[in-house]
């Protein structure tokens, strides 16, 4: 697959102090480090190492990922909205790239 | 006292087989709605002449994880595919300044029920094309581009994109095209001809033992309404033909070449056997 591509689904409002559900998915080959080639060679480790998502700056939810997860890593974890505001998503590469992403919630 | 333990043992024996037919990897009773609002026909009546009374989908001989991936389209990895495919559809390619979405407009349209009616009769080849070669000669006769190589990840992408837009459209063959009725039957041998140091022919585990585990595995039916596939296993899509070659290389036989004469007479042969199944494209499997 070509560069990795972030996917959220976050409702687009929610009732003040609702908790809502949050999905993500990002496409990447998570390749562990521990697979060899055709030849023999052992083909370098790349993974996403670092999950985070924050709500107006505050961390609501973060992990560590190691070389056991499997491709295309999906997440699905609970927050709670007291505000309108936008969830940012952070994913850290292996090779030190950051794929990001936006959504933003309104309150009613 | 040697005769009751036999009437014991005749007792214990029927037990076990009862209990080994309710534990045997058969087909569970559940519904495939995906994201709760289309629901998929994936149990129905078999054509006539098929061997079968009904024919199920290899959703139903899934765990309940595996199940759940395809039945929400933002957990199903193939969808990453999906997406993929429609950018290629939109990109141009070739010395003919020309990309799918060029002359195929509305794609929209164009491709609804598509790709549930193949593999088709191609009068120019003289074979049944599947959408594979149907984009290969597209490339290379309308946008003079190279053809896809077998399983390239764009080839993959752009044939799950197509099929998926007939999601929850049955899968039909029009056997009257052509020659495709010589192909069917032709087809129809090879499957059930045993073959491979293991002497398996499809029929010996999709006909007669599905239901079955097979080491620990459940035996499905063997129906292609959901590929390209993406199988958890490799992490990735998986192809008819590749899954073909990989059913045959089990059987510790040759396998032939992808889009070879005998995998095109399989796949007619097999599109067939599911006929009225709804496309599942991309469906989730081990």
């Amino acid at each position: 697959m070509a560069e990795p591509k972030p996917r959220v689904k976050v409702p687009k409002k929610a009732a003040a102090g609702e908790v809502i559900t949050i999905k993500t998915l990002i496409s990447h080959p998570m390749e562990s480090g521990q697979r060899k080639d055709k030849q023999g060679n052992l083909i370098p480790r790349q993974i996403i190492n670092k999950f985070t998502c924050e709500f107006n700056g505050q961390v609501v939810f973060s992990c560590d990922m190691d070389p056991a997860v499997s491709a295309n890593p999906y997440m699905e974890f609970s927050a709670k909205v007291n505000e309108p505001g936008t969830f940012k998503f952070t994913w850290v590469d292996d090779d030190g790239s950051v794929y990001e992403t936006e959504k933003k919630i309104t309150v009613e | 006292m040697a005769n009751r333990t036999k009437r014991i043992a005749t007792m214990f024996a029927a037990m076990m087989v009862g209990t080994s037919a309710s534990l045997a990897g058969g087909p569970v009773d559940d519904k495939l709605v995906i994201d709760g609002e289309l629901e998929i026909n994936t149990r129905v009546p078999a054509p006539e002449g098929h061997p079968f009374d009904e024919l199920i989908s290899g959703w139903h001989y899934r765990t309940p994880e595996t199940r759940d991936l395809e039945a929400d389209s933002f957990q199903n990895p193939g969808m990453l595919y999906v997406e993929r495919g429609e950018e290629i559809w939109n990109t141009v390619d070739g010395a003919a300044g020309k990309s799918c979405a060029s002359c195929h407009e509305d794609a929209e349209t164009f491709l609804k029920g598509l790709g549930a009616s193949y593999p088709k009769w191609n009068e120019e080849a003289g074979k049944p094309f599947n959408i594979e070669l149907q984009i290969n000669q597209c490339r290379e006769q309308n946008m003079q581009a190279e053809p896809y190589k077998f399983d390239a990840d764009d080839q993959k992408a752009l044939t799950t994109y197509i099929k998926h837009q007939s999601l929850g459209m049955p899968m039909h063959v029009d056997l009257s095209e052509g020659e495709m009725q010589d192909w069917w039957e032709k087809g129809k041998e090879l499957y059930y001809t045993r073959t491979g140091q293991l002497n398996l022919a499809c029929a010996t585990c999709h006909e007669n033992y599905n239901g079955n585990y097979i080491r620990a595995d459940h035996l499905s039916q063997g129906n292609v309404n959901g590929f390209p596939t993406y199988r958890l296993k490799q992490s990735a899509m998986v192809s008819l033909h590749n899954r073909f070659r990989g059913c045959i290389r089990d059987t510790r036989a040759a396998f032939p070449p992808a889009f070879s004469d005998d995998l095109m007479a399989l796949e007619v042969y097999v599109t067939w056997r599911g006929t009225g199944l709804d496309i599942e494209t991309p469906a989730v499997r081990q």
